[in-house]
C-alpha cells in the first residue's frame, strides 16, 4: 500500500480520426497513487479533462476486461509496448512502477501500417482477425466430434500447445517489431494447431494461407530481432516462429 | 399473459430427444433464404453464429469489442463442468442435474437443467476436436479437477484460462464461417434497439462505434447473447464494457425480464483500494482449498499487522460457524459471512472514503508449513503473482486480503424451453437468459451453459422456428425500422443536450459510481431488506432525473465517442435498477444469492419460502418510471426434493 501520491507529466498522442494528422500533447496530472493501474491513471486524467472542460476532450483508449486476458488494451509507454514491466498488459501495470523513477511519460498507440489509428490511442486490429480467417482453425462442424478421450494427446504436447494458445491478440508484438511483423501472433496459432493431432490434416495448407494473408495485410517480415518476445504480455516464445518457418518450408515442397 | 415454458412431454431424460424429433426442419436449399441476427460473440453468441453458419443460414453477428475474440467469456478462469465420469468417481448426467438444481436453491426449471447436463458431454468432445488444449494426464487422456464444492471431479480446464481457450475455439469456428461468407461480422457495433414487426422480432438498430452511424438490420429472427448486467454495481468483476442495453431495449419492446434480483457475489476478490478504482479482480475460489479465512477477534486493533496477531487473537469464523464445511462453504454463504464480520467493524485492510475496513484475511501460512512453499506455488503460483502485482503484498509472507464482489447475474430475459422469449423470433442464450442457474450458479457452470446454448440448443430451436413459422418478407424500409431509428437518434440527442446547453456538470462515470456503489451495492447487494430497497426505489428516479438534466457528454454523435457509449449504457442501468430493486422487494424470501434479511434462520442463514415464492418472476415493461407488471411461472419439482440447504 502506498499512501503518498505523486505528479506526472504526460505526453499523449491525440488524433481526431483515421487519416487525420495527430500530435503529442502535454498534460499535467497530480495525485497519482502507486496503487492505481495504468488505465485507472488515464481514467483519472479523463475525469479531469471532462471536469475542466479541456478543449482536447478525454483521451480515447481501448480497454475491456482490465484483467490482462481480453487483449483489448495496449499502448506504447516511453517506447515500450505495454510499458516497462515484463509479462504485463498495461491494464495490469501499476503506477508504483513509476513512483521512484521517470515522472514524464510518453504514451502512443501501436504504430504499424496494418494497424491504422482510429482515434488517439485506438487502432484498427481487424487485420489479425483476417489472418485467423485465412486458416487459423480446425475445420470441424458442430456435432461431428468423436469422444474427447478418443484423441490421446501427450501431456507435454498439450502443455506446449497451450503455451502458444495463450496469445491474447493484443498486437504488442507488431508494435515492438522494427518491421511491424505479425510473425509472433501468426506463429502462435500455427504452432498451437500444428502441435496437436487435430491440426494435422490442414497443417501445411494452413501455414501457407495464414502467412500469405499476413503479407497481404501489410505486416513486415521477421528478421529475428526478438523484440516481440520481449514485450509479449503472455511471454510467448519465438520458438514458435521457428516452428512456423519449418512448416512453411515443408509446405513449399509438398504437393497439397 | 400466461407464461408457457413449452416443456416437452415424456420422462425427463427423453424430453430433449422428443423435442428434437418434433421439430420442423428447414431443407438445405431453404436455409440459405433465411437471415439470422446474433448479437454478442461470447461463448453463446459465437458458438451459435458459427453453428448456424455451418448449417447454411445467413448470419449477421455483432459485438461491441474490436474483435469477436474479446467477449467477456474470455475472463473465466476455473473450468467447465461435464458429466463424462472419466474419473470413475460416480458422476452421471443425473448427478450433475441434481447438483445444479440444488446449487441453484430450487429456483430453476428442471427440464432445462437436465438438458444442460445431457449436453455437457458433447461440449467437451466438440472443443477437443477444435483444438482446445485442455489439460491432459501423462497417458494422453483428459485431466479433471474438482471445483466449487462438488464431490466429484468433473471440471475440465486449460490452466487458469479455460474461458479464453473455449472462446477462441468458438471464435475460430466463427472465423471459418466469416471466411466463406456465411457470417458477416460487425465488430465495434452496439445494438441500441430491437425492431418488432407484427409481434415478432425482425431486426435491430445498431450504432457503428467508429463512425457513429446509426444503422438498421433486418432478419427473420434475432438471437441475443449479450451477457449479464453485473456492471450496474459499477464495481464488479465484469469487463468495463459489459452492459444491460441490448436486453433492456428488448424488455422495453415487450420481452419479459425474469428474476432480475438474482445476483452472484463471489467471495474471493481483491478488496477495493481507492476511490479511483475502476473494477474488481476475482481470484479463483480454488484458493479456499488451502487458505484459512480469519479476522482479528473483538478488541484487537484491525490495523495491526496480521503476522503480529497471535493465534489466540484470531477468529477463523468460517471454521467456527460451519464446522462441517469450514472454509469450503458455497459462494453465497462465504460472502455473507465476510460481510457480517466487516459490518461488525472487524474487517481488515485500508479504509476507503468513509467506509469501514472491507476485507478479511485468507491465510496460507498453515498450508505452507504443512506442504512447503513450492507445493503452494505449484498450485496457486499464477494467482499469488496476480495478487502481488495488484496489491504489492507478498501472499507467501503475509495473508491475502479478500472481499466479495459482484460476479455474475442469474436473472435475464425470460425464455421457454426453446430459449425463445415471449416475443416470437427473439431467442436469448448464455448469461443473458435466466433459465438454468436458478438463484445461484455453481462454479464452472457458466461456460457449460453458454456453449450448450450456442452449439447444441439454439441451432435446433432457431431452425424449428424458421421451419414452423410463415414469415412475411420484411425490409429495413418497413415503418417499424424507421420509428426505431428515430427513437435511437432522439435518445442520443437527449444525451448530448445538457452539455450543449451549458448545463452539463457531472461526468457519466460519476453518475454510474453513485448508482452502483451508493444505491445498488448498498441496498440491493449482498443483503437486502424492505427499508433499504424502498429507499433505493426513491433515490433511483431522482438520480435518473439529475442524469438527464446535468450529465456532461462531450464530443459529437457522428464520431468515435466513448463518453456517449457509456452514457447510453448508464441511462439504461438507471432505468433497469428500478426493475431489479422491485423484484428484490417483492421476493420477500431469501434464496441463493438473494438474501432478504427478514427471511433468515435463527443462525442467520438464508431461508426460502417455497409456499409463496417457488416461481419465476417475469416482469413486463409498462413505461419508464412506471411499475412493471409481474407475471409468474410456477416451478414444479418432480425429480428433486426441496430441502433447506445446510453446511454446518
Amino acid at each position: 500500500m502506498s499512501a503518498s501520491t505523486f505528479k506526472l507529466t504526460l505526453h499523449i498522442w491525440r488524433q481526431k480520426q483515421r487519416g487525420a494528422r495527430g500530435e503529442m500533447k502535454q498534460y499535467e496530472l497530480d495525485g497519482v497513487s502507486g496503487d492505481m493501474s495504468f488505465l485507472e491513471m488515464l481514467d483519472v486524467l479523463n475525469e479531469k479533462l471532462i471536469t475542466e472542460k479541456h478543449p482536447d476532450g478525454p483521451v480515447a483508449f481501448d480497454h475491456d476486461c482490465r484483467e490482462g486476458i481480453c487483449g483489448m488494451c495496449g499502448v506504447v509507454v516511453n517506447g515500450e509496448a505495454h510499458g516497462p514491466q515484463a509479462g504485463t498488459t498495461c491494464c495490469q501495470l501499476h503506477m508504483r512502477t513509476f513512483e521512484h523513477g521517470e515522472h514524464e511519460l510518453w504514451i502512443e498507440p501501436w504504430r504499424a501500417d496494418a494497424f491504422p489509428v482510429l482515434k488517439d490511442l485506438i487502432v484498427d486490429r481487424t487485420a489479425f482477425d483476417r489472418i485467423i480467417q485465412a486458416g487459423g482453425y480446425v475445420s470441424v462442424h458442430t456435432g461431428s466430434a468423436p469422444d474427447g478421450n478418443a484423441i490421446p494427446i501427450g501431456k507435454n504436447e498439450a502443455e506446449l500447445s497451450m503455451d502458444a494458445a495463450a496469445c491474447i491478440g493484443c498486437g504488442a508484438c507488431v508494435a515492438a517489431c522494427p518491421n511491424a511483423s505479425a510473425m509472433l501472433f501468426t506463429s502462435a496459432k500455427v504452432a498451437q494447431l500444428a502441435l496437436l493431432p487435430q491440426g494435422q490434416p490442414e497443417r501445411f495448407t494452413r501455414v501457407k494461407k495464414m502467412v500469405a494473408q499476413m503479407e497481404k495485410e501489410g505486416f513486415g517480415y521477421c528478421t529475428n530481432h526478438k523484440e516481440c518476445e520481449a514485450v509479449c504480455p503472455k511471454e510467448i516464445s519465438v520458438q514458435f516462429i521457428t516452428q512456423l518457418n519449418r512448416d512453411l518450408l515443408r509446405a513449399s515442397v509438398r504437393r497439397d | 399473459m400466461t407464461l408457457d415454458a413449452k416443456i416437452p412431454d415424456g420422462p425427463i431424460e427423453k424430453k430433449w430427444d422428443n423435442a428434437r424429433f418434433q421439430m420442423k426442419l428447414v431443407n438445405p436449399a431453404n436455409k440459405r433464404k433465411h437471415r439470422v441476427i446474433v448479437v454478442g460473440s461470447g461463448l453463446a453468441g459465437g458458438a451459435a453464429a458459427a453453428s448456424l453458419g455451418e448449417l447454411g443460414y445467413n448470419v449477421d453477428c455483432f459485438c461491441y469489442q474490436d474483435s469477436p475474440r474479446r467477449a467477456h467469456s474470455i475472463a473465466a478462469q476455473g473450468g467447465i463442468n461435464a458429466a463424462k465420469n472419466y474419473q470413475n468417481d460416480g458422476d452421471s448426467v443425473w448427478r450433475l442435474f441434481y447438483d445444479t438444481v440444488k446449487g441453484g436453491d430450487y429456483r430453476s426449471r428442471e427440464a432445462n437443467v437436465y438438458r444442460l447436463a445431457q449436453l455437457s458431454v458433447n461440449i467437451i468432445d466438440q472443443c477437443v476436436a477444435q483444438g482446445v488444449p485442455f489439460a491432459r494426464e501423462y497417458g494422453g487422456v483428459l485431466a479433471n479437477r474438482s471445483f466449487g464444492g462438488a464431490q466429484v471431479s468433473r471440471t475440465f480446464y486449460c490452466r487458469g484460462q479455460t474461458g479464453q481457450q473455449l472462446l477462441l475455439g468458438a471464435y475460430q469456428a466463427l472465423a471459418r464461417q466469416i471466411a466463406v461468407g456465411q457470417v458477416r461480422m460487425f465488430p465495434r457495433s452496439e445494438m441500441l434497439d430491437l425492431v418488432v414487426v407484427d409481434g415478432a422480432a425482425r431486426g435491430i438498430i445498431t450504432r457503428d462505434m467508429v463512425s457513429g452511424k446509426i444503422e438498421a438490420h433486418a432478419a427473420d429472427c434475432v438471437l441475443l447473447c449479450t451477457g449479464g448486467y453485473g456492471n450496474i454495481f459499477y464495481l464488479s468483476t465484469n469487463a468495463k464494457g459489459c452492459n444491460v442495453t441490448a436486453s433492456y431495449r428488448a424488455f422495453k419492446r415487450g420481452a419479459l425480464f425474469a428474476n432480475p434480483c438474482y445476483t452472484q457475489i463471489h467471495p474471493t476478490c481483491i478488496p477495493v483500494h481507492g476511490e479511483y478504482q475502476s473494477k474488481l479482480t476475482l481470484m479463483s475460489e480454488s484458493l479456499r482449498n488451502d487458505g484459512r479465512v480469519w479476522v482479528p477477534k473483538e478488541g484487537v486493533d484491525p490495523a495491526t499487522k496480521p503476522t503480529k496477531i497471535p493465534e489466540e487473537q484470531r477468529d477463523y469464523y468460517l471454521e467456527r460457524i460451519y464446522p462441517a464445511f469450514g472454509n469450503l462453504v458455497p459462494r453465497d454463504v462465504a460472502s455473507r459471512a465476510a460481510k457480517r464480520m466487516c459490518d461488525d467493524g472487524r474487517g481488515v485492510g485500508p479504509t476507503v472514503g468513509d467506509q469501514p475496513r472491507l476485507g478479511v484475511y485468507l491465510d496460507f501460512a498453515d498450508a505452507i508449513s504443512r506442504l512447503g512453499e513450492d507445493k503452494i506455488r505449484e498450485r496457486y503460483g499464477n494467482l499469488f503473482h496476480m495478487y502481488e502485482r495488484i496489491t504489492a503484498e507478498n501472499p507467501y509472507h503475509t495473508p491475502m486480503r479478500i472481499y466479495p464482489a459482484v460476479h455474475y447475474t442469474m436473472g435475464g430475459l425470460w425464455v421457454d424451453y426453446q430459449l425463445q422469449s415471449n416475443l416470437a423470433g427473439l431467442f436469448v442464450g448464455g448469461e443473458a437468459n435466466f433459465s438454468d442457474h436458478g438463484a445461484n450458479r455453481l462454479g464452472a457452470s457458466a461456460l457449460m451453459q453458454g456453449l450448450a446454448d450456442g452449439y447444441f440448443v439454439l441451432p435446433y430451436t432457431v431452425g424449428n422456428y424458421l421451419g414452423a413459422t410463415k414469415l412475411e418478407a420484411v425490409e429495413t424500409s418497413h415503418a417499424a425500422f424507421g420509428d426505431a431509428l428515430k427513437d435511437v437518434e432522439a435518445k442520443i440527442d437527449r444525451l448530448l443536450e445538457p452539455e450543449k446547453k451549458g448545463k452539463g456538470t457531472r461526468s457519466v462515470d460519476d453518475f454510474h459510481r453513485e448508482l452502483g456503489t451508493q444505491v445498488m451495492w448498498e441496498h440491493c447487494g449482498m443483503a437486502r431488506n424492505k427499508e433499504g430497497l424502498e429507499k433505493a426505489l426513491e433515490r433511483i428516479p431522482e438520480l435518473r432525473e439529475e442524469f438527464w438534466s446535468t450529465v456532461r457528454v462531450t464530443g459529437s454523435a457522428g464520431s468515435l465517442n466513448q463518453q456517449l457509449e457509456k452514457a447510453g449504457r448508464v441511462a439504461d442501468f438507471l432505468e433497469f435498477a428500478e426493475v431489479m430493486c422491485l423484484d428484490a422487494l417483492v421476493r420477500a424470501e431469501s434464496c441463493g444469492g438473494h438474501f432478504r434479511e427478514e427471511s433468515q434462520t435463527p443462525e442467520g442463514e438464508a431461508k426460502r419460502d417455497d409456499e409463496n415464492f417457488c416461481h419465476v418472476a417475469a416482469w413486463e415493461f409498462t413505461g419508464v418510471g412506471e411499475k412493471p407488471t409481474e407475471h409468474r411461472e410456477a416451478l414444479e419439482f418432480e425429480h428433486v426434493k426441496l430441502t433447506q440447504r445446510s453446511y454446518k
